[in-house]
Order: C-alpha cells, then structure tokens, then sequence
C-alpha cells in the first residue's frame, strides 16, 4: 500500500511531459491573476510591486490588469504594511503582502508572530486571519548577510503559521493558489536563485493541496528530504550517487506547516536511512525537527544515524566563494550521503 | 454644543457602566478571583464613551492593553466581558483571550493587545478593507502616549494619511507610559502637533469632557467616512490608579498631581453640567446608576459562575477550516 502510494506520486510528479515551460516567476503571476479574478477580496501590497512588476518581475502585468487600489506599492515601512494586511484580513479582505527580501520579515515578525499567529486561536475562531506573507529567500552569489536568509524555520516553531517552500513552477503556481484560498496567515517562501527556472506547468486550473510531499526521485538506500532550492541540489547528487551504486529517495514535502511526516516515514521504513539537505542552519531548524520526528517515531527502522547537511553556522558571507562553500552544494550533499553509507 | 438629553444620558451610561465594570473587576482581582493582572480605565471612560458614541456597530475598534473601556463602549456583553476577564469558558472569546485579547467581531471590536501600538496599523489595515470594499465603515485605533515614540505609530499613520484611509487615531495622553513621564520620554509632547508631519490634521481635546470628546470625534469620523482621510485626535487624560494592579502608581506621580485629575472626574463633570444647565435630571441619573450597578453585580456573577474552558478544546483553533 504504502509502496502503492509512493510510486503513484512520483508518477504524478513526473506526468507533466510535453506541458508548456514556464519560470517559477511566471507560475506565481498566473497563480495571481487567476485568484485576482475569482475573488475580488484579494489584494497586493509590497515594495515595487506596481508599475515595476516587482524587484524579481514577481507582479510583472498585475498592476496593469488590476490597477492601483489593488496592487499597492508601500513605502519601505514592513511592520506598517504587514500590520496593515493583517487589519485588513481581520476586515474581511485577503492581502497578499509581499516583503520582497526574507530578512526583512524580521522588521515584521512582532506583527506576524504576536498579532497574525495568535489572533485566530484566542479569539475563540471569531475572527479569520487570510494573509499571505510572501517573500523570496536564499542567496543569489554576492548578496551578503542581509539578503540570504533562509531561516523558514523560525516560522514553523510558531503555531498558527503555515509555511510553504516550493521548488517548481507547478508548486509555485498551485500552492500559491491554495494560499490565496487558505483562511490562515501563510507565509510563502520562494527561492530567489529559482525564481527564473523553467518547469512544466499545465494551462488548466490546478491547485496544490498542504501537507502533501511529493517524491521527486524514487530510491532504495537513503531518504533525503529536500525543500526549494535545495530539492535541485538533492536530484543532482543523487544522480551522481546513483552512478557509485547508492539508491537515494529524494522527499520535498513542499509546506513544512503543515509536514506530511507519513511520506518521510513512510520512505525511512522503505531505505533505514535519513539525510536531510536545508539550506538554513542545523540548530533547531527543519532538519533537526525531521530528525526528531524520525527518532520519535521510527528510530528502529534507522540502519544508521541521521544526517543534516545544512548551511554551516555563521552568517551569509559576501563573497560568492565563501557563500557558496557555506551553503549545501550537490557536492557536499554527496559526500555526506557517500560517508554516511560508509559508516 | 447643547446636548439633547438622549445623548446625555446615553453617554453617561457607557461612562458609568465603565467605571463600575472596572472597579468590580478590581474588586474581583484583589480577592483572587481574576487571574493575571489588568489594566484598569478608570478616570479615562470619556474618551471610549465619546468616540464610541459616533461609531456604528460595524466600524472597527483596535485598542490598546488598557481596552475593557472600549470594549463596553462599543457594546460588548458586560457578563461576557468579565467572564473573559476571569478566563472562564462564558467569556467572549470562551476565555482564551483574556483582558489584553477581547476580540468580538460582531461589533466590530478587533481586540484589546497586549503589545503598545501594532494596533495603529492594524486600524490602518481594517480601514484600507472599508475602502477597498467600499463599505463605509471606518476604523479607530485608540493607543496610549507611549505609543507614540513607536515606529509602528510613525509608520501606520503615514500610510493611513498616504492612502487617505477611512481611520482615527486617537491617542489617550494619560501623560504616563508605565512609569515613563511623557515629557521625558520626547521633546515634541503635543501629541495632535504630530499630524502636521504626516499632513493630517492633529487636533487636541479635554479628554475628561466627554461632550468635547464627543463633538471632536464626531468631526473625524464624519471625514473618514466621507472620504477625507485620516485624523489624529489628542485626548488629555489621567489614569486613576497604576499602569497595572499591583502598580501602585505613586512612586514616579506626585500626589497633588493624582488629586488634581480626580478633581477633574469625567463621569461626575457630566452630571453636574447636566444639572447645571437642565440637560437631563438627577433622577434619570440615579435610575442608569441603579441598572448598572445592577447589571454589573450580574456581571460578575455570570463571571463567577461560568466554568473553566473544556482541556479538549485546548487545541482548537489553532488554525481555521
């Protein structure tokens, strides 16, 4: 059964063959347009996001198409705009606010964390919060400390937050649909290295349900759960593993809130082994949480202890080197998977 | 303005049923029958009295830590109010919200806060909603004066004023922010002068006088809803007791000062005006005091009386359908 089920994802991840091609940038903006059309409680506020398109091209032609009550260019103000898109949710309305850079969610957090999360809980579900934070996260050579942050994981520790990571075009476009539609805050996270990657995304309407991970590589030796950019850098290695005769399983449960734990234990029980590749740091972050989910619940199928590849701990380095060398790389990915398979 | 005597007695009685809602409270605290500690509004209720009374029931409030006034101004339950006071599954929001986090959307209350002045933006938010949806509604961020050495304030305000949103922003200058004296706390200590650096108009008001409260409120709202934008309104005031109970509010304010402002009793400036000039007679305000008094003792004992929250529903809600 279980088999059954991991071999009917994998065929749906791959049934995309001969789909037009589009940008992960595209995909967000159809995913836009669409639910702009279906309902007019949505709407835009960020930094750029009007007649410009947005810093990555993210809005490109919304402001055009929907004008200026509904594309909202703000000033540099995020705690202003974030707790404005909270009232506003609060009101009945579905604000998308997009914070551009994921660092300068900090500027925000107090609103996000203290207000967003709570608000639905404690007022004993009278009130709804629909409120998308959206904001790009990673690092693109050369951007230094400020810029690079991946840390999604602050987000998972906070009940109330669902938190989506996609890696292609098809998720982008299908969970930003179901985020649009969801009556919690989601905090959306894209990475801004895959933002101009191209994948098929199929021209019907589609949404992409949470908390169901998809398996981008099926395999017998090792689990490596992977989200957003670091799924690519999974898929190379295990490619490269593949050819020294390790059979890596390669899980991107697309939303870490909500986590589909079934699909990794389902292929930990299958392969006995866990890597986990993230590209925020190892100390309380994704990887340590699937780590302790994994030892909570299946510790005795482990053939071998766990591994997290993940950013080395010390802040984004401005030089494309250093940074390069701090963050996972499908290199490194394979040679902790080779000595972990060695141990 | 020459009130009609409705309106008199109409504020008066949100005024008393603050004052005897919060002095019961305080009651209940001190014999450790609330849990946690509240911040009492006692001496302050012209304000939430006055602006309330311009509002419809579906124009938002955001308040502050300091919010049971706005709460039973814009017409939130008084055995609810306290039941949530207690913690206790009658409350408002079934007790998971508490003193600082009463939200009832029905009359459009979009919470107390614990924190000092996200709710300015968030006001800012609600109305951008109205404006969007056309709906007429206006919004109304009340916040402390330690509010106002706050980004949030800086920024919410310039966005509602950028934006011309249907908002007011009332600030209740109780010229102490915990302990911190307003005048060291800034160097600008007119708060209304503050408008001028977002283009809004700033105006300051007796925020003891209820019927000045009421008239100058009256004006802001108009202009928001008709479209004018965004007012900040300066109500001088004086809180009675300490930041919190168990502050004694002594330490850092001279007695003289604290008598001065009792002397100056907003529920008490009413009834005596009103006698004076005929607006409404002594009976009238003796039968409101009788009803609230009344309904307050009820009140209470809802709140006593209510059971805790269910355990089993301790994780509810933590997300929506």
């Amino acid at each position: 059964m279980a088999e059954a089920q991991v071999a009917a994802q994998s065929v749906r991840s791959q049934d995309l063959s001969g789909t037009r091609m589009i940008t992960c940038v595209e995909a967000g903006i159809e995913a836009l347009r669409e639910e702009m059309k279906r309902d007019p409680a949505i709407f835009y506020l960020g930094q750029g996001i009007g007649p410009r398109g947005g810093n990555f091209q993210q809005t490109r032609g919304l402001w055009a198409e929907f004008g200026d009550e509904r594309l909202r260019d703000t000033p540099i103000a995020e705690l202003a705009q974030t707790g404005l898109g909270i009232g506003a949710a609060m009101a009945g309305s579905r604000p998308v606010v997009d914070i551009v850079f994921l660092g300068f969610t900090l500027e925000a957090l107090s609103l996000i964390i203290q207000q967003a999360s709570t608000i639905h809980y404690v007022s004993n579900g009278k009130i709804k919060l629909p409120v998308v934070i959206r904001a790009a996260m990673g690092g693109a050579h050369g951007s230094g400390p400020h810029h690079s942050h991946t840390f999604y994981s602050f987000f998972m520790h906070i009940p109330g937050l669902k938190v989506v990571v996609p890696a292609t075009p098809y998720d982008v476009k299908g969970l930003l649909k179901t985020s649009l539609r969801e009556n919690n805050p989601v905090i959306f996270l894209e990475h801004m290295a895959l933002y101009n990657t191209k994948g098929p995304v199929p021209s019907e309407e589609y949404t992409v349900p949470f908390g169901e991970a998809v398996v981008r590589r099926p395999g017998k030796d090792v689990t490596l759960v992977a989200v957003s950019m670091m799924v690519s850098h999974a898929l190379e290695a295990a490619e490269i593993l593949d050819r020294q005769g390790i059979s890596v399983e390669v899980i991107d449960p697309r939303t870490v809130v909500p986590l589909d734990k079934a699909a990794i234990l389902r292929s930990v029980a299958k392969t006995g082994r866990l890597a986990m590749a993230d590209e925020a740091y190892a100390s309380c972050g994704f990887a340590a949480e699937v780590a302790a989910i994994v030892a909570e619940e299946a510790l005795y199928e482990l053939d071998a202890p766990v591994r997290r590849i993940c950013a080395l701990p010390a802040p984004h380095a401005f030089s494309p080197a250093l940074d390069s060398y701090l963050r996972p790389s499908a290199k490194r990915i394979v040679d902790e998977v080779t000595a972990m398979m060695n141990a | 303005m020459i009130p009609s005597t409705e309106l008199v007695l109409s504020l008066y009685r949100t005024m008393i049923q603050i004052r005897e809602f919060e002095l019961k409270a305080r009651e209940l605290l001190h014999m450790g029958k609330l849990p946690a500690f509240i911040h009492v509004y006692v001496g302050e209720e012209a304000i939430a009295a006055g602006v309330s009374a311009q509002l419809r029931p579906d124009d938002y409030v955001l308040s502050t830590h300091r919010g049971h006034g706005h709460a039973v101004a814009k017409g939130i339950p008084l055995r609810e109010l306290m039941a949530e006071l207690r913690g206790v599954a009658g409350g408002c929001n079934g007790g998971r919200g508490g003193t600082m986090h009463i939200y009832e959307p029905g009359v459009g209350f979009l919470g107390t806060n614990g924190v000092v002045a996200p709710g300015i933006p968030m006001a800012a938010g609600a109305a951008l909603s109205a404006k969007l949806r056309k709906s007429g509604q206006v919004a109304v961020a009340f916040f402390g004066d330690g509010a106002v050495n706050n980004g949030a304030f800086h920024e919410g305000i310039n966005m509602a004023s950028t934006w011309e949103l249907p908002a007011v922003f009332v600030c209740e200058n109780n010229l102490y922010a915990t302990e911190m004296r307003f005048n060291r706390a800034t160097k600008n200590i007119n708060v209304a002068s503050r408008g001028a650096a977002y283009n809004m108009p700033g105006v300051q008001v007796d925020g003891n006088d209820v019927l000045a409260v009421y008239e100058t409120a009256g004006e802001a709202i108009d202009r928001a809803r008709q479209g004018g934008g965004p007012t900040l309104i300066e109500c001088l005031t004086y809180r009675w007791f300490g930041h919190h109970e168990g502050d004694p509010g002594t330490s850092y304010r001279p007695k003289e000062e604290i008598d001065s402002w009792k002397n100056r009793d907003p529920v008490k400036k009413l009834r005596e005006q009103s006698l004076a000039s005929s607006w409404a007679d002594a009976t009238a305000f003796e039968e409101i005091e009788a009803e609230v008094t009344r309904a307050v003792e009820e009140a209470a004992a809802f709140a006593l009386a209510s059971p805790e929250p269910q355990l089993a529903t301790a994780l509810d809600h933590v997300f929506s359908s």
